[in-house]
């Protein structure tokens, strides 16, 4: 069953081009004829690669989305937006000891947010990034890391910050501080590195790298399984998770 | 076409007969297979079996292999620049050189300055940005047996049992042996994974694993684990250049590996690199789009690696396979083929035909998994019908919330929640349509446990390697590889680029690339690599001119 698939118009970097609803804003970028080079990565909504920025009929605001993420639109005027450069001062990881001014001595420009709101706007993953450059602030660094964790660096936000602040690259050094020095050192892991480096398993691996196919397959064939995880099992406690505070808010992208 | 909440009526009505059967199925699975079951459902239903769709390598070291056609037409093609390119000005003499900025790549780089090279005579080469890959892509987690009911000894068995029994074993024991440290290493790198308050890892079964061993960072596991070797990569002055891939290696006098000709995007300038030491950590080959499957591999995964290290004679392994992974999504259509990760049905969300009823274990390994879609749309025709043309089988996502608690869709699998919310369908409530999707490169170029090629200076890691997976691949072993043998090549091609340094470059291979291609009767005017696919429209493709501005 094929439907007839009506054409709209879209105007890419000034340009009209007739193109078929349905159409991601990338696919049809590329139906019209453009070889994308930059502005295309992972085309999955993971990497960042295609912010684009764009205006619609009878509306004064500017959107933004990513391009293989969004539908293209009749009366759709865009264009893509190369990312943002954010160099940023070198760290150490390892040498820092977190307190609640280190993200801030890093990174003296959040002091200027002028609580705008505008980066939240714009984030086409629907993160509070105002709240979370504003806890960064306060020294709150484990709810920066926790409202944060879903960007994927685009930099949309950063391109229309007026307080010039570089919102990723302030998230990304909260996430570290919060991985190595907040969150709990899991406490089975350095064991069983221990138990490696002593060689404990080393015996056993021999043994298994030289047996031959026959006695692999009849120990596979005897695996013993555990319960595939049903909730009650300890280590799939699936409602504890590191990220409690659900940083997604779709109702901007759903009405948008 | 009117849909009803991102469906159409007819969908819908299947729909209705997966909400029926759903609270009959909640805590009854169906049974997992037997290893011949298994063998004889992939032979008669996995694409890798269709005999037509293959082609044996016409020459070189691996003559004989049999592989796709799309890359066999890779292989069957003529080199980008000629042997008498000028390489008297070199552009950058580093130490070592990684072609690929993706996991494989940012990690051999991090672990090279570890071994004792200077960050500023190490050059990491990449075809798009820094980062932008498929490991950024992987969702569902990574495996380590770290907890005490597990052990490394339960993760090589099913690793082997996972690849058929095919793999390498030195390479397999490298995996499992490494893979706590690798964790532990993540750790002090700020790794956000999944924990309890007390710090245990929240782990989750894979397809295959006999054990939970699968760490998550929520289902965005390949990103965050990519933006914090990528930030660490940047604290540490590591140069990349971004939007330059190599298009061929650079050879001294005798024959080993010195470097590469990487070529601006952009201005199409080319750069020669003289190294020391190169490590391939390219990637896949999913935009080959293998029997004109969808694939969820990043724009610029076209097999470039493969191509490069074939023509200076490194042997290649195990490329008769490429993984299918299950659960593609199937709709809607502009979603088509982008991943479903595994670890929907890690959280117990099981697979149902048109009538709600399930028909495979819902954890069998991938290649199995996803033939046995096949079979349920094509030989018992039990599959989901879309709009346009295409069928699928239903992943029945509003169980994990039923299994672990409203709201654990949305905190353990946001990714998901908010891609299929951008198209207009919610996954807490309804079920989603998925059918298999070209996924991963299972084989690659042959190394030992060190990323070694058989070329001397020449080192490979990550997806572009091959043997570890043999022919099937597990889940949360991605990720893992690439950890492990970017390591394991970094610190290899560190040693070899501390002792030896390169002759004078060459580009002789590409003379004698362009003869066994003559000898072989090889006529077309093909070149590799291929850099980026071409989805340009045909109607403006119609209308092409090619005229110089």
């Amino acid at each position: 069953m094929t439907e007839y698939v009506p054409l709209i118009t879209m105007q890419l970097m000034g340009k009209p081009y007739s193109v078929p609803s349905g159409l991601t804003i990338m696919a049809a970028i590329e139906y019209a004829g453009y070889k994308l080079v930059r502005g295309a990565g992972c085309r999955g909504g993971f990497c960042g690669a295609c912010p684009t920025l764009y205006r619609r009929d009878g509306s004064h605001r500017l959107f933004t989305a990513l391009a293989c993420q969004t539908l293209v639109e009749d009366g759709m005027s865009l264009i893509q937006m190369p990312f943002m450069p954010l160099p940023t001062k070198p760290y150490d990881l390892q040498a820092i000891t977190p307190q609640a001014n280190t993200i801030l001595r890093h990174f003296p420009e959040i002091a200027g947010c002028v609580a705008c709101n505008t980066c939240t706007r714009a984030c086409p993953q629907g993160i509070h990034v105002m709240d979370y450059i504003q806890a960064a602030l306060r020294g709150d660094i484990e709810r920066t890391s926790k409202l944060s964790f879903d960007c994927i660096s685009c930099g949309i936000c950063s391109s229309r910050c007026p307080a010039d602040i570089k919102h990723y690259a302030v998230a990304q050094l909260a996430r570290r501080i919060y991985g190595k020095y907040i969150t709990p050192v899991a406490p089975h892991l350095a064991a069983r590195v221990a138990e490696l480096v002593a060689g404990h398993f080393t015996g056993e691996l021999d043994a298994l790298v030289h047996m031959s196919a026959a006695e692999l397959r009849a120990l596979y064939e005897q695996r013993s399984f555990e319960a595939v995880a049903d909730g009650s099992e300890p280590f799939s406690a699936n409602r504890r998770y590191n990220s409690a505070v659900d940083p997604v808010d779709f109702q901007d992208e759903i009405e948008g | 076409m009117e849909l009803i909440d991102g469906y159409p009526e007819a969908m819908r009505q299947s729909i209705a007969l997966v909400e029926r059967t759903r609270p009959a199925r909640l805590g009854c699975t169906f049974p997992a297979m037997s290893l011949d079951e298994r063998k004889a459902l992939l032979t008669r239903f996995h694409p890798d079996y269709k005999a037509s769709e293959k082609r044996p390598v016409l020459f070189g070291s691996s003559k004989g292999m049999v592989v796709s056609h799309e890359l066999a037409d890779l292989f069957e093609a003529h080199p980008l620049v000629r042997a008498n390119l000028d390489l008297s000005r070199v552009d950058n003499d580093v130490d070592l050189l990684v072609i690929g900025g993706g996991g494989a790549g940012t990690v051999a780089a991090i672990w090279a300055v570890k071994a004792g090279l200077d960050p500023s005579r190490i050059l990491i080469t990449t075809k798009l940005r820094h980062g932008d890959s498929n490991s950024t892509m992987a969702q569902g987690g990574i495996q380590a047996a770290d907890r005490p009911q597990d052990s490394p000894t339960h993760h090589y068995l099913d690793v082997m049992g996972g690849g058929h029994f095919t793999n390498r074993p030195e390479l397999v024991r490298a995996l499992v042996e490494d893979a706590p440290q690798i964790i532990q290493w993540h750790e002090s790198l700020g790794v956000m994974y999944d924990k309890d308050p007390q710090g245990h890892f929240v782990e989750n079964p894979g397809g295959g694993t006999s054990r939970n061993r699968m760490h998550s960072a929520r289902d965005y596991t390949g990103l965050e684990i990519m933006r914090v070797l990528r930030d660490e990569a940047r604290n540490l002055g590591l140069p990349v250049v971004e939007f330059s891939p190599a298009i061929e290696l650079l050879c001294d006098e005798r024959g080993r590996v010195a470097g590469a000709v990487l070529v601006n995007l952009e201005t199409k300038r080319y750069h020669i690199i003289r190294a020391r030491a190169t490590i391939i950590t390219t990637g896949g080959l999913g935009r080959l789009h293998m029997q004109r499957y969808p694939t969820t591999n990043h724009y610029g995964a076209t097999a470039d690696g493969l191509v490069l290290a074939y023509r200076v004679g490194a042997e290649l392994v195990d490329l008769d396979a490429v993984q299918y992974h299950p659960t593609g999504a199937a709709f809607p259509a502009q979603m088509a083929g982008l991943l479903i990760t595994e670890k929907v049905r890690g959280l117990g969300a099981q697979p149902v035909n048109c009538d709600g009823e399930q028909f495979v274990f819902p954890l069998e390994p991938r290649d199995v998994e996803a033939s046995a879609f096949i079979r349920e749309c094509e030989e018992r025709v039990r599959g989901v019908a879309t709009p346009y043309g295409i069928n699928g089988v239903w992943l029945d996502s509003p169980m994990v919330d039923h299994i672990h608690g409203p709201g654990t869709i949305r905190a353990a699998l946001p990714a998901m929640f908010r891609m299929y919310t951008r198209f207009g369908i919610d996954m807490t409530r309804d079920p989603i349509l998925v059918f298999p999707t070209l996924h991963y490169q299972n084989g690659g170029i042959a190394t030992d446990e060190h990323g070694a090629t058989s070329v001397p200076g020449l080192y490979a890691a990550g997806e572009v390697m091959g043997g570890v997976h043999g022919k099937n691949r597990l889940m949360g072993n991605s990720l893992l590889d690439f950890n492990v043998f970017g390591r394991r090549a970094g610190i290899a091609a560190a040693a070899y680029a501390h002792e030896r340094a390169p002759g004078r470059l060459t580009l002789a291979h590409v003379d004698t690339y362009e003869h066994m291609l003559h000898e072989a009767g090889v006529e077309t005017t093909r070149t590799a690599p291929r850099i980026l696919p071409d989805y340009r429209g045909k109607e403006a493709l119609e209308r092409y001119l090619d005229i110089p501005l």
